[in-house]
């Protein structure tokens, strides 16, 4: 079977900057993909080029494509495209106070979505709201449909945010930090809602998280992006078990845990490079450990691992390609 | 032997608000007598999400803003009750990092203004190579001095903001969540670099933090809050909670296992508006182990060797 969401070495430009390079993905129906790496990795940026939104920040696919249900998304169409957005695919952003239109009321702006895209009458898509809402655990929900914006906290704001990426009643929804701004016992209530839906509708979710609490708690696979390329990608058990990159390792290590030994948290020395400033071969490698003069010299190719999944590291146990 | 660096009884902030031409006055308790005991050498931790008191408790114990009532004591003087001459002398002694690197560093003033600036302050000669020595601390490099903050990273501006809180070598330090705009890998960076300062200056920290995970790795004891109040001591950062939000915040932090993986069961409910808390204790609401008695009543805090918890119906 085909997977719903298929990146073929997508290469990204902004300007005569390559800022993502040959990036590989899946995503089948059903499953959470959690899409990590440090800021400036590209991970944002990633999901705006599933979205084809590249152009709202001056980016381009230059290479590659991006296959949606057998569409090459990068090859259809602004036109096309636009049919797809809210329907096929919805979208949970990471700040709820800046999606949201503040004075609109709530009801109306989720309405809106089946609206357009189911083509609904105002009662039903009024009454398709309602029942998304109740579904997402908001209590009373026609007074809240009622209210502004600024009316609500910033948990039930993301909660309408993601009805509203639901009213389409899409196949794919990416989310972009969706819990980055919420507190830790509200980030627990909506990470709970978004894995639900996976489960329990089929939806594949694309999460892209830098929480790699996040992501070995609810992704069944891991894509680990490092300035603009793919380092490592798994499923999440042996991800977490024995992690083949070394920048997938050192992500993991920054993660206290339980019974931790004082001194035993290590950060990442250095900082993920400035965009075009790259250092040749591996990417990473001024930050490595492992670092030898291969890595410096030759970029590492993405190879197949025995036990699945792939890993860019000249280093790693992988079957050659 | 321990010994009480910082002592904090009965601390209490009300912030008033409205009470213009068309809104009612009202005010809302942020810090709600707050008790605390800091030893030299320790590092507490103050946890707990927003709007629970944490980032108000740091100002009132830096006397940054003033309390409605309680006292601040460092060494034994009462940081309150100080004039404002005596308080810039005694403000030699304990220092404060910020949380957002950004906006906590002058835009304006070059890394060897910064570092200087707290010498100009206390009227002070600074001495000679301090700047120099300061970078080297904090593990940046000299160049760094003639820069100014817009050409520095986040990890390396929070650098300078713990080299500026340094510079006049305190005894106590208060870190108000000084990695939560960072990436992991830099907090894990700066969460190790305060903790070797520590070890080499015999600092003594004040941790503010949202993540009890961090705090439970990084603090010899943990203090929870919840709407002003504390509502646990966690005498040892291993201890297991009794209060049912010390529970619950345990259960919303994702441990990065998966084989440790579990169906969560995460809190219902948000964190109530200050302005119009519930008479009794103020989780009552959102409580799995709530009875009658806890909407009547504030539970008080009870310790049991070092372990004070206020729940009716501790776990």
């Amino acid at each position: 079977m085909t997977p719903l969401l298929r990146l073929t070495d997508v290469c990204v430009d902004i300007g005569r900057k390559r800022l993502l390079d040959g990036i590989g993905l899946t995503l089948d129906r059903g499953q959470v993909l959690g899409l990590v790496g440090e800021s400036g990795s590209g991970k944002s940026l990633t999901a705006l080029a599933i979205a084809g939104l590249l152009p709202l920040i001056g980016g381009k696919v230059t290479g590659g494509a991006i296959h949606f249900d057998g569409m090459d998304l990068t090859a259809i169409g602004e036109a096309r495209l636009r049919s797809l957005r809210g329907k096929r695919f919805g979208f949970v952003m990471q700040n709820p106070m800046t999606a949201l239109d503040a004075v609109q009321r709530i009801g109306e702006q989720i309405d809106i979505v089946s609206r357009l895209h189911l083509g609904l009458s105002a009662q039903a898509a009024r009454l398709r709201t309602l029942d998304l809402m109740a579904q997402l655990r908001i209590a009373e929900p026609s007074a809240v449909a009622e209210a502004y914006p600024h009316q609500l906290s910033g948990g039930m704001k993301q909660r309408i945010v993601i009805a509203m990426a639901l009213a389409g009643d899409p196949e794919l929804i990416i989310a972009d930090e969706p819990t980055t701004a919420l507190d830790v016992t509200v980030q627990a209530q909506i990470i709970q809602i978004l894995t639900r839906l996976s489960r329990d509708r089929g939806l594949a979710l694309l999460l892209i998280t830098h929480d790699m609490g996040v992501v070995a708690q609810v992704c069944d696979r891991v894509a680990v992006l490092y300035a603009g390329r793919i380092a490592e990608e798994r499923a999440v058990e042996p991800i977490f078990e024995a992690p083949s990159h070394p920048y997938t390792a050192a992500l993991i290590g920054c993660i206290p845990r339980d019974g931790m030994a004082p001194g035993s948290l290590h950060g990442i020395p250095g900082a993920v490079p400035v965009s075009g400033r790259y250092p040749s071969g591996c990417r990473f490698n001024p930050r490595c450990t492992h670092a030898a003069d291969l890595c410096r010299q030759e970029r590492p190719a993405l190879r197949a691992l025995p036990s699945g999944g792939s890993v860019a590291c000249h280093f790693a146990k992988a079957e050659t390609s | 032997m321990t010994q009480a660096l910082l002592q904090v009884e009965g601390l209490t902030k009300q912030f008033h608000a409205g009470g213009g031409l068309f809104a009612r006055q009202r005010s809302m308790t942020a810090v709600r007598a707050v008790d605390l005991t800091i030893n030299r050498a320790e590092v507490v931790g103050v946890v707990g999400e927003s709007g629970c008191g944490k980032s108000t408790l740091a100002r009132l114990v830096m006397r940054l803003i003033e309390p409605t009532s309680g006292r601040v004591r460092l060494d034994g003087t009462d940081i309150t009750a100080l004039s404002p001459k005596t308080l810039r002398a005694a403000r030699r002694r304990m220092a404060m990092v910020f949380q957002d690197p950004y906006s906590s560093l002058d835009p304006r003033y070059s890394i060897a203004d910064i570092l200087a600036e707290p010498f100009v302050v206390q009227s002070r000669r600074m001495p000679a190579r301090t700047v120099e020595t300061m970078l080297e601390t904090v593990g940046l490099p000299q160049t760094m001095a003639t820069q100014y903050p817009h050409q520095l990273s986040g990890g390396q501006r929070q650098r300078i903001g713990i080299a500026r809180a340094l510079v006049l070598q305190p005894e106590f330090i208060v870190l108000d969540e000084p990695t939560a705009s960072l990436d992991v890998s830099i907090q894990a960076q700066i969460i190790e670099l305060l903790s070797s300062l520590r070890d080499r200056f015999g600092l003594t920290y004040l941790f503010i933090s949202h993540d009890l995970g961090l705090v439970r790795y990084f603090c010899n004891r943990i203090v929870v809050m919840y709407l002003g109040a504390v509502c646990e001591i966690l005498p040892d950062p291993k201890s297991a909670p009794r209060h049912p939000y010390t529970s619950a915040l345990l259960a919303s932090n994702f441990s990065p296992d998966p084989a440790a993986r579990r169906t969560l069961a995460p809190l219902a409910g948000e964190i109530p508006s200050p302005f119009n808390l519930p008479s009794g204790c103020a989780f009552a609401g959102r409580c799995p182990r709530v009875t009658d008695i806890c909407r009547m009543q504030q539970p008080p805090l009870v310790a049991e060797g070092g372990h004070a918890v206020a729940c009716f119906n501790p776990l």
